[in-house]
C-alpha cells in the first residue's frame, strides 16, 4: 500500500507502540471482537485515488452541473444565487474556525464564541427579535422547532400553517409533528396570492399560527393582520422567510408582531451547493428565551474581570436534559452562521439595503417585461425578488428547448400546487443582468403567439 | 459539596423523598427545596415556577430548578392549588442557595387535604434517608 | 529536552463588530444597477437592519484576530472522546469548492445535475458497504438528525404492522441525543446498565425486553470505548420479541473494515460524517448524519431518494409511499457529502481499515502509558478511545475540570470531560489515527507533568488556564443574567 499522507505512523513506530500496548499485531488489537460480529470480506470500495487522480475525477463530475454564469437559472424557491465576496470565502476557510470543535471549552474558543455572539446579534437585528439561537440545520427545521416551542409553551396540540409557506418546509414540519400526535391545519390562499386568514376566526386549541413573508409565491403577507388574529385566539404568532435578504427592504417580522421568527439564512454568503448545508435561523421575544432549542452564546466575565463569551442556558440541551431536552439538536450549522455574520459585516446596513433594493428592481424589471410581452401575472401583490408567471401550455415544450440553450425559465409550480398548472415561480437576484432578462423575455415570447 | 453534618435541616418543616421541604402556616403550605438539594445542584441560575391557580396532584411536577450544569424537576409535596409564587426568584435565583428555607421559598399551596402533611418525613426521617 | 508545546505570544484584542465601523463604509463590491428603480409602496418598506458599516479591511482584521483565539485540529491534538477529531484533508475543501458542486441549485432538472446525483448515489453505496447495511439516506443534517430519522423509521415500521410500542431500551452510557431523539417520536426510555465489564449483557436486556418495547438504541463501540461483544445475542433477544436494533454509529472510526453491523443484527444505524469521515467540525457544525438500514426498513427512508433509471440516468424520486417523509428542505448537507466522498476515494478500503487499526493502536498506547498516572475506568483493551477519571487526584482536591483546564496551558484541547455519566469525573480520550507517536508522547508527557502539579502545586491547576485569551469564565452569572445579543 502506498503511504497514506494522513497516517503518520512508520512501521518501526507501529512496532514500538504495539509492544507498549501489549499486542503482537494490529489485527490482534481486535481479537476481542467475536467472529460473528466481523466482516467476512474486505470492503468493496474503489481503489484509493492519488490527490491528482481525485482532482481529475471530481473535475469531471462537477463539470456537467449547470451553474451560473454559463447557465441563466431563474430559480429561487428556498435557495438563492447571490454574489459571495472573496473575503467571506477566504475568512471562513481559516482553519482555526473550520477545524475547531463546538466551543464547550470557552477559554480556547473565544474566536468562535465572539463570532457567533455577533451573528446572534446581527440576526436578531435583521429579524426584529431580541434573541436568536446559534443556528439550526435549515429554515424547515427551524420552523419545526418553533412550532414545538409554541406547543410546549401553550400546552395546546394544534398548529395552523399557511399553505404559502414553502411546501418542503410544511412537509418537514409534518414529519416532526405527526409522530408526537400534534395536528397541523393549513390555511388556503386567496386569488391575490396571499394567505386566507378567515379560518382563524373562532378556532380553538391553537398553539401557533405561522406565515411566511415573502411567501412561496414571492408575495408580501399582511403580517399585522395575521398577528392580531393569532393573538385573539391565544396562539403564538410565528413568521418565517426563505430569503433573508428581503429584510434589507421590508419591515422585519419582529416589528410586525411575531413572537417567534424562523427562516433560512443561505442567502447570507452561503453557497447554493445543491441544497445544503444551509442556515436555520430562529429567534424570539424575551419571554420565550428559555424555551428556545439549540445552542446560545452569552456574555461572561472571567476570573480577572475580562470580557468573554460562553455557551449558556445549556440546561435546555440534550447533553444535560436528555429525553426532556427542548430539542435533540447537538451539532448545528455553526460554520454557516459564521459565514453569514461575515457576509452581514461585509455588506453593512448600507450595502444590505442597497442590495435588497437592487434585487427587487431587477425582479420588477423582468416582471414588467414579461407582462409587457403579454404574459399573465396571477398575483397582483407586491413581491421582493420572486414572482409567479402564468405561461401558456406551449411553454412546456419550449422550456425543454430552453434548457438546451442554457436557460432555466423558472420553477414549474404544478408539482407543489396541482391547481396551478402552467404557473412558474421566477427568481431574479443581483446576479442576473439586463441582457439575461431580455434574452429570457425574447426566448419565451414566441409561445405567446404560437 | 458539603458533608451532611454541615447542612441545615430545620425542625419546623417536613421533608419529601425528592428533597423538597413543606411547612403548614395557617391553611397554606409553603414549599421549597432542602439545603441538601441546593448544595447538590450548585449555584442556582433559574427557577421555573407554575402559574397561580394551577392545580397539581401530590408528587406531580410543578416546576424546575436549574444550575449551570443540571436541571431538577420540582415535585408537589402535597396535592393542591398554587396560590402564590416567589417572584423574587426570577431576579435573584441565588437566594435558593443562600436561604433555602426562608427567602428561597418557591410556592404557596392551598392543600386539598392539610392532614396529608402528617405523612411527610420529619427532620429525623429525612436525615436517616440522606445517610442511607 | 523539548520546549513544552503551550507557549504564549502576542494575540490581539478585538472589539465587537458594532463597536467598529463608520456609516458609509462598505466591505462589498455593489454591482451597478442596469435596470430602472421600482420603489415599493412606503407602508411595506422598513428601515433595514441595524448592521455596522465596515470596510473590507475592518472585516478581514476582525475575523483574522478572532481566529487567533481559537484552537483547531490544524493547531494541535484534540483528543475529544467520541468526537473523532481527525485531520480534515485540504483536498476535500478543493473538491467542495468546485463551481459545479458549490453553485448548483437543488431544484435543477435532472439532466442538468447528474454529477451531483451520481456522487450521492456512489456515497450511499460506499456507506452501505462500510457498515454492512443495505440502503442509505444522506438527508439527515447531523448525527442527532440521523437518530431522529432512525427512530421515525422504526416508528413507521411498527405503525405499518398495527403495532404501537411506546418504549425503547437505552443504555446508561448513551449519548444525550439518544433519549432526546427517542422522545421526539413519543418513545419513553427504558434505562439499562452496563455490566461491570463496561458492556451490555444479554441477561440485562432480556430482563426488560417485551412486546411493549420497540427495541434498543445501542452505541457500538460504546461510549466507554469498548466493543459490545454480546451485541449479536442482544439483537436476537430484541428481534425475538418483535423489536428492532438501532445502532448509534458515532464510534465507527474504530471498526471500519473489521466489524459488520449488518451481520451483528443491527436494523438501522446512523453515521457521523464529521467524525469518522473527516469532514470539518466548523466550530459546531455543519455535519451530516446519514441513516443506513436493512432491506426490510428501506421503504421507510426519507424522500427524495436517488434512483437510477434504465437509461443509466440518476433521478430523485418521491415514489416511496411508506417513507417517513422529509426531514430537511433539500437533499442533505451536500457540501459535507462532497468532502466525505472525497475522503473515502482518497483512502480506499485498505486505507480506511488502516485508519481504524491505527486509531485503536493510538488509544491503547495512550491507555497503557497513562494508566499509572490517572485512574483507568476499565483496565482492559479498548477500541479507539479510553476513559480515565480524577479518582487519584481527588486526594489533592483536584478535579477532572482542573486537569482539563491546565491541559490548555500545555497546548492541547482537553479531552471530553464528565461523559459518559457512568464514570464519575470521566476524562475520555480519543486520539484518532492522524496523530503521530511523537505527538502522543508529548501529550503523555504533558499529562504526567500535570499529575505532578496536582500533587505538588494544585493551586496552579485550579487557576488554569492562564495562557489563553481569557481565564475561567463565570458561567453561573452568564446563565443567571443571560446577555445573548449586543
Amino acid at each position: 500500500m502506498i503511504t497514506m499522507r494522513y497516517l503518520p505512523h512508520t512501521p518501526e513506530q507501529i512496532q514500538q507502540m504495539l509492544t507498549v500496548a501489549g499486542a503482537d499485531s494490529l489485527e490482534s488489537l481486535f481479537s476481542g471482537i467475536p467472529e460473528e460480529c466481523r466482516r467476512l470480506q474486505e470492503m468493496n470500495l474503489p481503489e484509493a485515488l492519488s490527490e491528482w487522480a481525485l482532482n481529475r475525477h471530481m473535475d469531471a463530475l462537477s463539470a456537467g452541473l449547470a451553474v451560473s454564469p454559463e447557465y441563466k437559472i431563474f430559480i429561487g424557491a428556498g435557495r438563492y444565487d447571490h454574489h459571495i465576496p472573496a473575503t467571506v470565502s477566504s475568512l471562513k476557510s481559516r482553519s482555526e474556525f473550520l477545524t475547531a470543535y463546538t466551543p464547550y471549552q470557552p477559554e480556547i474558543s473565544q474566536g468562535t464564541l465572539q463570532a457567533i455572539y455577533e451573528y446572534q446579534t446581527l440576526a436578531a437585528r435583521l429579524m426584529g427579535v431580541d434573541v436568536v439561537t446559534a443556528s439550526h440545520y435549515d429554515g424547515a427545521t427551524a420552523l419545526s422547532e418553533s412550532l414545538l416551542m409554541a406547543i410546549r409553551k401553550t400546552r395546546r396540540k394544534r398548529v395552523v400553517l399557511s399553505s404559502l409557506i414553502h411546501p418542503y418546509y410544511r412537509r418537514v414540519a409534518q414529519t416532526y409533528l405527526e409522530p408526537a400526535g400534534f395536528e397541523i391545519i393549513e390555511l388556503p390562499f386567496l386569488e391575490n396570492g396571499l394567505t386566507d386568514l378567515s379560518l382563524l376566526e373562532g378556532a380553538v386549541d391553537i398553539a401557533a399560527v405561522a406565515l411566511q413573508s415573502p411567501n412561496f409565491f414571492g408575495c408580501i403577507e399582511d403580517l399585522k393582520a395575521g398577528g392580531q388574529k393569532a393573538h385573539e385566539i391565544g396562539a403564538l404568532f410565528i413568521v418565517g422567510f426563505t430569503e433573508a435578504l428581503a429584510y434589507g427592504l421590508l419591515k422585519s417580522p419582529g416589528s410586525q408582531g411575531a413572537d417567534i421568527v424562523f427562516g433560512e439564512g443561505q442567502s447570507l454568503g452561503i453557497p447554493i451547493a445543491f441544497g445544503g448545508p444551509g442556515l436555520g435561523m430562529l429567534g424570539c421575544t424575551p419571554e420565550h428565551t428559555r424555551n428556545l432549542p439549540g445552542r446560545l452564546v452569552g456574555k461572561a466575565k472571567d476570573m480577572d474581570g475580562k470580557n468573554g463569551f460562553v455557551l449558556t442556558l445549556a440546561t435546555r440541551e440534550q447533553h444535560i436534559r436528555r429525553e426532556k431536552a427542548t430539542s435533540n439538536i447537538c451539532s448545528n450549522n455553526s460554520h454557516c452562521a459564521l459565514t453569514a455574520a461575515m457576509y452581514m459585516a461585509s455588506l453593512g446596513k448600507s450595502g444590505f439595503c442597497d442590495l435588497a433594493i437592487l434585487n427587487h428592481d431587477k425582479a420588477a424589471y423582468l416582471c414588467r417585461g414579461l407582462s409587457g410581452a403579454g404574459f399573465k401575472m396571477p398575483f397582483q401583490g407586491t413581491f421582493f425578488n420572486e414572482f409567479v408567471v402564468e405561461f401558456p401550455e406551449e411553454l412546456e415544450t419550449l422550456y425543454q428547448r430552453l434548457l438546451e440553450k442554457k436557460i432555466v425559465a423558472g420553477l414549474p409550480l404544478s408539482a407543489f400546487y396541482p391547481e396551478l398548472s402552467h404557473h412558474y415561480l421566477l427568481c431574479v437576484t443581483e446576479t442576473a443582468s439586463r441582457e439575461d432578462m431580455d434574452a429570457l423575455i425574447r426566448e419565451v415570447t414566441p409561445c405567446m403567439n404560437p | 459539596m458539603k458533608d451532611i453534618n454541615e447542612l441545615k435541616f430545620p425542625e419546623n418543616v417536613r421533608y419529601t423523598r425528592d428533597h423538597e421541604w413543606a411547612r403548614l402556616e395557617g391553611n397554606i403550605v409553603i414549599a421549597g427545596i432542602s439545603d441538601y438539594a441546593q448544595d447538590q445542584l450548585g449555584d442556582v441560575v433559574y427557577v421555573e415556577l407554575p402559574r397561580i391557580q394551577d392545580r397539581f396532584e401530590n408528587g406531580e411536577v410543578f416546576g424546575t430548578v436549574e444550575s449551570v450544569k443540571a436541571v431538577s424537576e420540582l415535585f408537589m409535596p402535597i396535592a393542591g392549588e398554587i396560590v402564590a409564587i416567589n417572584a423574587e426568584l426570577s431576579d435573584m435565583p441565588d437566594v435558593v442557595n443562600s436561604d433555602p428555607y426562608g427567602a428561597g421559598w418557591m410556592i404557596h399551596i392551598k392543600p386539598s387535604d392539610p392532614a396529608f402533611m402528617e405523612t411527610l418525613m420529619t427532620r429525623e426521617a429525612y436525615l436517616d434517608m440522606l445517610k442511607g | 529536552m523539548h520546549e513544552p508545546l503551550g507557549a504564549s505570544g502576542l494575540i490581539l484584542n478585538e472589539r465587537l463588530l458594532w463597536e467598529k465601523g463608520r456609516k458609509g463604509r462598505s466591505g462589498f463590491s455593489m454591482p451597478e444597477s442596469d435596470v430602472p428603480s421600482s420603489p415599493l409602496p412606503p407602508d411595506l418598506v422598513g428601515d433595514g437592519p441595524d448592521f455596522p458599516d465596515l470596510s473590507e479591511v475592518d472585516v478581514v482584521r476582525h475575523y483574522t484576530r478572532l481566529s487567533t483565539w481559537n484552537f483547531g485540529v490544524d493547531t494541535g491534538l484534540y483528543p475529544l472522546g467520541s468526537c473523532t477529531m481527525k485531520y480534515n484533508p485540504k483536498t476535500n475543501e478543493r473538491q467542495a469548492g468546485l463551481s459545479g458542486f458549490s453553485n448548483s441549485h437543488p431544484l435543477l432538472p435532472e439532466s442538468l445535475c447528474q454529477g451531483a446525483l451520481r456522487l450521492m448515489a456512489d456515497l450511499e453505496r460506499f456507506l452501505a458497504e462500510i457498515t454492512g447495511m443495505d440502503a442509505v439516506s444522506l438527508q439527515p443534517a447531523a448525527g442527532a438528525h440521523g437518530e431522529l430519522a432512525g427512530m421515525l423509521v422504526i416508528h413507521a415500521w411498527f405503525k405499518q404492522k398495527g403495532d404501537s410500542r411506546s418504549k425503547i431500551i437505552i443504555p446508561d452510557t448513551a449519548h444525550g441525543t439518544n433519549p432526546a431523539s427517542a422522545a421526539l417520536c413519543g418513545y419513553s426510555p427504558v434505562p439499562v446498565s452496563s455490566s461491570a465489564e463496561g458492556i451490555l449483557s444479554p441477561e440485562a436486556i432480556a430482563a426488560v425486553m417485551d412486546e411493549e418495547t420497540a427495541g434498543i438504541m445501542v452505541t457500538n463501540p460504546n461510549t466507554l470505548g469498548l466493543f459490545e461483544n454480546h451485541l449479536k445475542a442482544i439483537s436476537e433477544i430484541v428481534h425475538a420479541k418483535g423489536g428492532l436494533v438501532y445502532a448509534d454509529g458515532a464510534n465507527m472510526n474504530a471498526v471500519m473494515g473489521i466489524a459488520d453491523m449488518g451481520r451483528i443484527g443491527v436494523d438501522v444505524l446512523h453515521l457521523n460524517l464529521h467524525k469518522t469521515f473527516s469532514t470539518p467540525h466548523g466550530g459546531g457544525g455543519p455535519g451530516a448524519g446519514p441513516v443506513c438500514v436493512k432491506k426490510h426498513l428501506e421503504p421507510f427512508l426519507p424522500v427524495p431518494r436517488i434512483i437510477q433509471k434504465d437509461t443509466g440516468q440518476y433521478a430523485l424520486s418521491e415514489d416511496f409511499p411508506e417513507s417517513i417523509g422529509k426531514l430537511l428542505t433539500f437533499h442533505g448537507h451536500f457540501g459535507v457529502l462532497v468532502r466525505a466522498y472525497s475522503y473515502i476515494l482518497s483512502m480506499g478500503a485498505e486505507g480506511l481499515k488502516k485508519a481504524s487499526q491505527l486509531a485503536v493502536l493510538n488509544a491503547n498506547y495512550l491507555k497503557e502509558q497513562l494508566k499509572d498516572t490517572f485512574h483507568l475506568a476499565y483496565d482492559r483493551p479498548c477500541m479507539h478511545e479510553c476513559v480515565f477519571s480524577d479518582r487519584y487526584q481527588q486526594a489533592y482536591n483536584v478535579t477532572t475540570l482542573d486537569i482539563a483546564k491546565r491541559l490548555m496551558d500545555y497546548g492541547y484541547h482537553p479531552p471530553t470531560i464528565y461523559f459518559p455519566l457512568v464514570v464519575h469525573g470521566a476524562l475520555m480520550m480519543e486520539p484518532t489515527e492522524t496523530e503521530s507517536k511523537e505527538d502522543l508522547d508529548q501529550y503523555i508527557d504533558a499529562l504526567k507533568k500535570i499529575a505532578e502539579e496536582a500533587k505538588e502545586t494544585p493551586d496552579v491547576l485550579r487557576a488554569a488556564p492562564t495562557r489563553c485569551k481569557v481565564r475561567r469564565l463565570d458561567e453561573t452569572a452568564a446563565a443567571r443574567k443571560p446577555c445573548l445579543a449586543g
